[in-house]
Formats: C-alpha cells, sequence, structure tokens
C-alpha cells in the first residue's frame, strides 16, 4: 500500500471541502472492507484518505409513515439486524444477510456497498475497469469472462455491477441522496449507475467530491417483493445472477412490475420486456416463465458465459414465484 | 505522516504515532506485541485476523490501526482470565475444535461475537457465523461442537448467577 495523508472530517461540508475536484488524488474511506482491498493491490492509490466514519450525520436508521431513510454509514450487520427493516422491508434484510461474511457486514457501509469497485479480475489485477492490450483490442471480450455481462455489454464495459444489495433497494425503489460543492441532489437509486464509456469514468454517478449521504425507501404498503440468488458456493461467495422483483397486485392479477437483475450487466438491470411481460397476468408457473425469457431475451453472452443466461432467467423466474408465496422467508 | 493513535487492547491503552496505511493486525502484532492473531490471507478471506472491534467481530487485515483510534480492540489474550480459560477455549478444548490451531484465535474471536447475540445458535447460526473463518484441519464439524459446548456452559453459569442470588 502507498503511503497516505488520512484525514477524519467531523461534518459533510468538511469532509466534501477535503476531497478533489478530480479522481485519483483523493478517496473516501467508509468500512474499507473494499477500497483498503483496492490499496493494497495498488489499483486505487489516493494522496489522501477522507475517513467518513466520525460524521454523526451520516448515521442511523429511522422508519416512519413516510418510510425508511439509512444513513451513508449503516452497516450491512444493521441493516439485517434491525427490527423495523427485518418487518417492514424483509427482503432487504434477507439481502443483507446473504451477502459477505458476519466480520465485513460488520464493517461493510450501505454507501460503500453502493459504491464498491467492480469485481472483474482484469480490474482487480491492474488492467484497468476497460481492459484493453497495447493494440486496443478488448482483453475481457477475447479472454476469460466467465464472470461478466450478457446484457449492456455492447460497449467497453464488461464487469458486472457487484452489489447484491442494489437489486432488491431498486425494487423497493429507493432513492440515493447526495451532497457536493454544488449542495444536494437526489436520485432514483438506479439512475446512480452509469456504464463508462472511458477509463476516466466512473460507473456511478458520483462526482469526486461528493458523498453518499443517504438512501430512503418509500413505504411499500400491497406489493410482493423477494429477491433471489444463484452463487457457486451456498455462503462467502460472490453471485453468478441476482433477481429483485416487487410486484403490485390487483385482486390476483400483475398491476405493476418492477424486475431487477443483479451480475448480469455493468449496472443493476432493469427488465422492461419482463416487466411488460407479467403486467396484468395472474401469477403462476406458466407467467413467470415467460416473464423471466422476456428478462434474457436480449442477452449476448461473451465467448465463456452463455450458462448466465440461463442462470439469470431461472433467477427471475425463482424470484417472481418466491414473491407470489409471500417473499422473504 | 504519522499519527497518534490510541486503542484500548484488551483493557489496555496503546498510544503510539503510526503510519496512517499500518493494518490493525500488524499493529497488534508488532507494535502491540500479541502474535495471537494470526494472519493467513491479508485479503480478508480467510478469517485468521478476526478480533472484536468495540465488541463486534471484524477481519483486522482490512483495518487500517488509525481507524480502531479511540476505539476498544479485544483479541484471543483477552479471552482467558489469568490462568482461567474462557468457556468457548475450555470448548475447543474439549470437544477437540483445533488441529494445528491456525484458525483457532479467529475462530474464537467470531463465535465470541455470535454468542454474545445468540448465546443458544443452532449448528446452522453457528455455520453461518463462521463462514468467513476457513480451517483446513478440522473439517468444521468439531468447531460447531465446541461452540455449542461453550454456550451450553455459559447458560449454566448464568443459571447459576441468577439462582445464587
Ligand atoms: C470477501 C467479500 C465478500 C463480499 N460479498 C459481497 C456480497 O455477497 N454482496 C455484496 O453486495 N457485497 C459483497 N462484498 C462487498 C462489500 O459489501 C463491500 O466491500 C462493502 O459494502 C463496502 O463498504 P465499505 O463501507 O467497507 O466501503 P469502503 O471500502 O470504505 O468504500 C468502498 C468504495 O465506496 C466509496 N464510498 C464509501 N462510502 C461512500 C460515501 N458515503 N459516498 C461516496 N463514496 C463512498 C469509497 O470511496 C470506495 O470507493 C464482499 C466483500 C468481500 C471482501
Ligand atoms: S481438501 Fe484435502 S488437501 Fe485440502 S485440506 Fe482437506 S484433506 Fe487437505
Ligand atoms: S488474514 Fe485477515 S482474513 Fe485472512
Ligand atoms: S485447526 Fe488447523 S486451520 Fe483450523
Amino acid at each position: 500500500m502507498r503511503p497516505f495523508e488520512y484525514v477524519s472530517p467531523t461534518t459533510k461540508a468538511q469532509a466534501v471541502s477535503l476531497l478533489g475536484a478530480s479522481w485519483g488524488g483523493t478517496e473516501i474511506l467508509a468500512g474499507g472492507t473494499d477500497l483498503l482491498a483496492l490499496m493494497k493491490d495498488d489499483i486505487v492509490s489516493p494522496k489522501r484518505l477522507v475517513n467518513i466514519k466520525n460524521i454523526r450525520d451520516l448515521r442511523g436508521i429511522s422508519s416512519s409513515p413516510q418510510g425508511l431513510r439509512m444513513g451513508a454509514l449503516t452497516t450491512l450487520a444493521d441493516l439485517a439486524d434491525d427490527a423495523g427493516i427485518k418487518k417492514n422491508y424483509p427482503a432487504l434484510a434477507e439481502a443483507a444477510i446473504e451477502a459477505a461474511s458476519p466480520q465485513i457486514r460488520n464493517m461493510a457501509t450501505l454507501a460503500g456497498n453502493l459504491c464498491q469497485r467492480p469485481r472483474c479480475w482484469y480490474f482487480r489485477n491492474g488492467f484497468g475497469l476497460l481492459p484493453k492490450d497495447e493494440t486496443g483490442n478488448e482483453l475481457v471480450a477475447d479472454g476469460d469472462n466467465r464472470y461478466h455481462a450478457i446484457l449492456g455489454n455492447e460497449g467497453p464495459a464488461k464487469f458486472v455491477s457487484p452489489s447484491t444489495i442494489v437489486p432488491v433497494l431498486i425494487a423497493y425503489e429507493a432513492k440515493i441522496r447526495l451532497e457536493g460543492p454544488k449542495g444536494k441532489r437526489e436520485l432514483p437509486l438506479e439512475k446512480f449507475f452509469v456504464i463508462p464509456k472511458s477509463e476516466n469514468e466512473r460507473e456511478h454517478d458520483l462526482g469526486p467530491n461528493e458523498i453518499v449521504t443517504e438512501v430512503v425507501v418509500p413505504p411499500v404498503p400491497n406489493a410482493k417483493i423477494a429477491h433471489y440468488e444463484i452463487r457457486q458456493k451456498d455462503v462467502f461467495d460472490w453471485p453468478l445472477a441476482v433477481a429483485a422483483v416487487a410486484l403490485k397486485m390487483q385482486g390476483s392479477n400483475v398491476e405493476s412490475a418492477r424486475i431487477v437483475m443483479g451480475y448480469v450487466a455493468p449496472v443493476p438491470w432493469m427488465s422492461p420486456e419482463a416487466e411488460q411481460a407479467l403486467t396484468a397476468q395472474p401469477l403462476d408457473q406458466e407467467t413467470a416463465q415467460k416473464a423471466a425469457e422476456a428478462a434474457v431475451k436480449d442477452a449476448k453472452p461473451l465467448s465463456h458465459n452463455e450458462y448466465k443466461v440461463q442462470l439469470a432467467r431461472v433467477a427471475v423466474k425463482r424470484a417472481i414465484l418466491k414473491a407470489a408465496s409471500g417473499g422473504a422467508a | 505522516m504519522q499519527k497518534n493513535v490510541t486503542i484500548d487492547i484488551n483493557g489496555q491503552p496503546h498510544r503510539q504515532a503510526v503510519e496512517p496505511r499500518l493494518l490493525l493486525v500488524h499493529f497488534l502484532r508488532e507494535v502491540a506485541g500479541l502474535t495471537g492473531t494470526h494472519i493467513g490471507c491479508e485479503t480478508s478471506l480467510c478469517g485468521a485476523c478476526t478480533v472484536l472491534l468495540d465488541g463486534r467481530a471484524v477481519k483486522s487485515c482490512t483495518v487500517l490501526a488509525v481507524q480502531a483510534d479511540g476505539r476498544s480492540v479485544t483479541t484471543v489474550e483477552g479471552l482467558a482470565q489469568g490462568d482461567k480459560l474462557h468457556a468457548l477455549q475450555e470448548g475447543f478444548w474439549e470437544e477437540h475444535g483445533l488441529q494445528c490451531g491456525f484458525c483457532t484465535p479467529g475462530m474464537l474471536m467470531c463465535s465470541h461475537d455470535l454468542l454474545a447475540n445468540h448465546p443458544t445458535p443452532t449448528s446452522a447460526d453457528i455455520r453461518e457465523a463462521i463462514n468467513g473463518n476457513v480451517c483446513r484441519c478440522t473439517g468444521y464439524q468439531n468447531i460447531v461442537n465446541a461452540v455449542k459446548n461453550a454456550s451450553r456452559k455459559m447458560a449454566k453459569r448464568v443459571s447459576a448467577r441468577a439462582g445464587a442470588r
């Protein structure tokens, strides 16, 4: 790890002023479970690390009839243990408890989870986010891409969006709040993730001197919500495919659906095709299967990951059936 | 560029100027001289370096010493009271929860976090609690038995204390 300056501001404004206006010189440190790994391998080498753990305003979970507010520093362990979340947003608690290991959940923060960098092994081994060789050939397309994207992979970005919490948060219609030198802004969570087109861009709509301050989730009265992950190992492994669904019902038919896949594209992938396929339909094996087909209809697997198309299809189908039968266990 | 930190380790304050890039596990082993905390992978995968930070299990190879400034750390050395082993240590002893012993400090600290929050865990709870810890010797079953053994002992002691009152 390269040497760096370590600063611990106690207010959001101080933190913003300590961050650089361009990427490279400074990084925000929350739990450090992702950033320290990147720094150990010299993938990221900031000159200054801005520790945000001492900023009180970024802490805390509160539930009210208006919904749920989670401060940026909420840990994954807090998400898994919070009584209000377990009761009202059980699929979120379930996604949190399935992530990583207990020790990591005790350190890992919600904002860090949303801002964690891709697990792509080219990126993690120093070849860049959009890896190319000296002659400009894309390394992932020609290389070992078994864990890479099957959707949204037309451009140079072939990595997959790494969070297993994000798809379910998007299904719950979460919004993310940010604060920077120009003030505050709020985005639907799905808009926070972008597909970079050049090495100077990142995979988030986040300025180098902006901070994620909190995530808010509206109340969800009559929706059936579920989250389903497919992992090679049962525990402590990154998934191969994730699906989260939220189904608003009108009688026994689906009035509207939100269907989000993780680990299939450089961003969390919403599928309007699958949502359309379920709308005004009853929930059964057949309609779930049709929606799942629609979700992967446009998949373009790379040379070594065609198997992921089937896994994504199955994840969507099982998430729908799980939601139909009552959602999170 | 050094930073002064004060870290409470097993009840003793340790004050030291450190480089910000120093990992907590290196602070524990090299600055505080407490080598019970092991380093297996240094990449968050094996769990051998697990300690309690303000009571919660964390991987000390992926925490900076400066992140622990002003906080309290419990290492495996903090479990026994003088010659009296902690119930978890007795459990590992009695149920053969270790062979080479390399993973044991991490297993103990993770189980400690588990029992503090779930005093009577099922086998599944125990396996979940140690899923970030690798053991190449035991096959895990005896570790699960050891944690159960400790949980039974601790429950007995709690009820004995309650009875004495
Ligand atoms: C072994 C292992 C297994 C894992 N398994 C899973 C899994 O199954 N599912 C899953 O979802 N994740 C998984 N993770 C990832 C883990 O959830 C993230 O590392 C963690 O959530 C990051 O949070 P942190 O607080 O430690 O972030 P840090 O490491 O401190 O930061 C991560 C990134 O986010 C930025 N950042 C942090 N906070 C903010 C903020 N408030 N505003 C702006 N930027 C910010 C940092 O600058 C950095 O770039 C795993 C990680 C490991 C090591
Ligand atoms: S899997 Fe085989 S080689 Fe590996 S630790 Fe177990 S017995 Fe030894
Ligand atoms: S040494 Fe920390 S997890 Fe392996
Ligand atoms: S006892 Fe040898 S690694 Fe677990």
